[in-house]
């Protein structure tokens, strides 16, 4: 143990003596190691928090949206169709032989101009029923959300996103206040809790209004954009999705499934191409990150290479001067575990840090997949202790006077 | 009879680099007893340095045998060779041979650390020989801030920490001023008085008049081997440095 002790001791004051080698050797391998991590992270970053907010849009969801209708030989626009109604949802509804399904959420969508004041903005506006908040897992800040009530009066009520709450209302409470949407005056009774997201993503910048004023009162029909589907159970999924697109496929008359007016999709569905997206932004950063990690080991090789056969002289007077063979190779092992150690901790700790600034700044999600640190603290100290080890091996084996002699 | 601590018959080393051979040492045998002082001569490439490796346990001849304090150096393993080299044999390099940025202590200290002795004795020998070399003064600094001269007195004393039955001295003096070289001798001598058998390489005729023994070589052969019997003693001025 002590001799063990004073290896150590010996090893760092040799590491010590030649601090712009032992420095550059060790920025090899910090940067290698911190590269892959940083990388790895924040491919992943990026992956979990698409599939984040994707989840939070509702558990055990498929979405019916209405297809394109086909009218002799023309085939209308996807998504633009008028075949999914009211009655579409209630009949699934009620109907005895869908079993799977506990909750039914129709929905309409568009985009408006929300006024308050001074302030508007443009923000997406849903049509829901009461079923929508257990639906898409939506929350009540203050306040409350539609009623079934609200529903049947058309009233002119409005709940808020968080987003669009701040920039109407600023700091002031809205629940009691009003705004105005195509020139009708809403009371909002609600503000929802934020469930973040960006972009086509943001499920902040929303207002919801009753399904039926939203029908009669915003878009002037009474057709809808999308049915959304609570299944009891994630095993039901695709039992549901069969037995809702058959129940519809009889109810809307059409024998061929081929020619279906409208389309399921479930969560998963959506999911998954979302993944296969940022499936693709990881497996670059994926790519990017293997390449660091060779050009760093290459790096590292290189430096502990030149390091220790630069020392094959001292070696060789270590020999001269009675150092048996496993001496000098238990040394310079020991400096190589110590350096590589050193960096790798050094390394990790740079990725974290810099993935950690990088998800703050950018306001995402901070992931360190301990797998990349583990590859690549694996791969970068294994090349660092190999090519540590390998030449002061080679010249361990040399007559003293050869190594000696070594220029 | 006194009893030979070296003892060299029918010695050969030849160079091969593809076609080309080079005889180093041919066919070369003598002995050497406890407590004799002997000078290696002879021009350079007459094969002396690589007889002095051979004798260091540093290079292994081609043929003929070498045997040390009675064991037969050419039939042991890399790792007995390392712990003959560590405790029979002091080896001073003409190139001083010191690590690097290394203080003089530390330089000393090496080959007892292989020798496994405890950290406290050899901090004590190793200060024991650097004063015995004159360089008390100057344990603590590095070889780098040594002078030629004291570089190869901390070698010396690196040579003697272990006690070894043979000094053997490559050229002591030759990458060092030539009153410093005195100096050098002027320990020579008082390591030989104490009983340690010493052999040095030289190619000046006036640093081997201080051995007591004379052998030169030329071609990779004896040439004359005989008493030196104009040996100088006691007219040697010393310059010790202060």
């Amino acid at each position: 143990m002590k001799e063990y002790i004073e290896i150590i001791t010996e090893s760092i004051g040799m590491l010590k003596l030649n601090k712009l080698r032992t420095g550059l050797a060790m920025l090899g391998i910090v940067i290698g190691i911190g590269s892959v991590i940083t990388l790895v992270s924040l491919g992943q970053a990026t992956q979990k928090a698409v599939q984040n907010q994707i989840e939070s849009l509702g558990a055990n969801l498929l979405t019916i949206y209405p297809g394109s209708q086909n009218t002799g030989a023309v085939r209308g626009a996807a998504g633009g169709a008028t075949t999914l109604t009211n009655d579409d949802a209630a009949a699934i509804k009620s109907s005895p032989t869908i079993t799977t399904i506990q909750n039914v959420s129709p929905e309409v969508q568009t985009r408006l101009q929300v006024s308050a004041g001074k302030n508007n903005s443009n923000i997406q506006i849903v049509g829901a029923t009461s079923v929508y908040a257990t639906v898409h897992s939506v929350t009540i800040d203050t306040g409350s959300f539609i009623s079934d009530q609200d529903n049947a009066s058309m009233s002119k009520v409005v709940v808020l996103g968080p987003q669009v709450a701040s920039d109407l209302f600023g700091t002031s409470d809205p629940v009691g206040q009003s705004v105005r949407m195509n020139g009708v005056s809403f009371r909002v009774i609600g503000i929802t809790v934020s469930k973040g997201g960006t972009g086509f993503l943001n499920q902040d910048n929303i207002a919801y209004v009753p399904l039926s004023t939203a029908q009669k009162q915003l878009l002037g029909h009474d057709y809808l954009n999308s049915i959304a589907l609570e299944a009891k159970s994630a095993d039901e999924m695709t039992q549901a999705q069969n037995e809702v697109g058959y129940f519809l496929l009889a109810r809307h008359k059409i024998c061929n499934p081929a020619q279906a007016d409208f389309s399921i999709l479930s969560q998963q569905d959506i999911l998954n191409t979302a993944s296969a997206t940022t499936g693709t932004f990881t497996a670059l950063l994926s790519g990017i990150a293997a390449i660091s990690l060779l050009v760093g080991g290459i790096g590292i090789m290189n430096i502990m290479l030149v390091t220790v056969t630069e020392r094959t002289r001292e070696i060789g007077l270590r020999k001269a001067l009675g150092a048996k063979k496993h001496t000098i190779i238990t040394q310079f092992l020991t400096e190589s575990i110590i350096l590589t150690f050193t960096g790798g901790l050094a390394g990790i700790f740079l990725g974290v840090v810099i993935s950690y600034i990088y998800a703050s700044l950018t306001g995402s999600l901070f992931v360190v997949a301990p797998e990349s640190i583990l590859l690549a603290f694996v791969v970068s100290g294994g090349i660092g202790i190999l090519f540590g080890w390998y030449p002061a091996q080679r010249a361990a084996s040399l007559q003293p006077i050869e190594a000696l002699r070594y220029e | 009879m006194p009893e030979p601590i070296i003892a060299v018959s029918h010695l050969s080393k030849i160079y091969s680099s593809g076609e080309n051979e080079t005889v180093a040492l041919s066919d070369v045998s003598f002995s050497i007893n406890k407590g004799e002082y002997v000078a290696i001569m002879g021009p350079s490439g007459s094969g002396k340095s690589t007889l002095m490796h051979i004798l260091g346990a540093l290079d292994t001849p081609t043929k003929g045998t070498y045997s040390l304090g009675g064991h037969n150096v050419e039939s042991m393993t890399d790792d007995q060779l390392a712990e003959i080299r560590n405790k029979q044999i002091g080896f001073i390099f003409q190139a001083f041979n010191l690590l690097p940025r290394t203080s003089a202590l530390k330089n000393v200290m090496l080959p007892m650390r292989y020798a496994g002795i405890p950290e406290h004795e050899r901090v004590e020998r190793a200060e024991k020989f650097l004063e015995m070399v004159g360089l008390g003064h100057r344990m603590d600094h590095t070889s780098n801030q040594l002078s030629g001269g004291q570089q190869q007195r901390v070698a010396i004393a690196r040579g003697l920490a272990m006690n070894p039955s043979l000094l053997l001295a490559d050229e002591p003096t030759g990458n060092i001023a030539s009153a410093q070289a005195e100096e050098v001798m002027k320990i020579f001598q008082d390591i030989n008085d104490q009983g340690h058998t010493i052999v040095m390489i030289t190619h000046e005729p006036d640093i081997a008049q201080h051995a007591k023994r004379i052998i030169m070589i030329r071609d990779g052969k004896i040439i004359s081997d005989k008493p030196n019997k104009q040996k100088r003693v006691g007219n040697i001025e010393i310059h010790k440095e202060t």
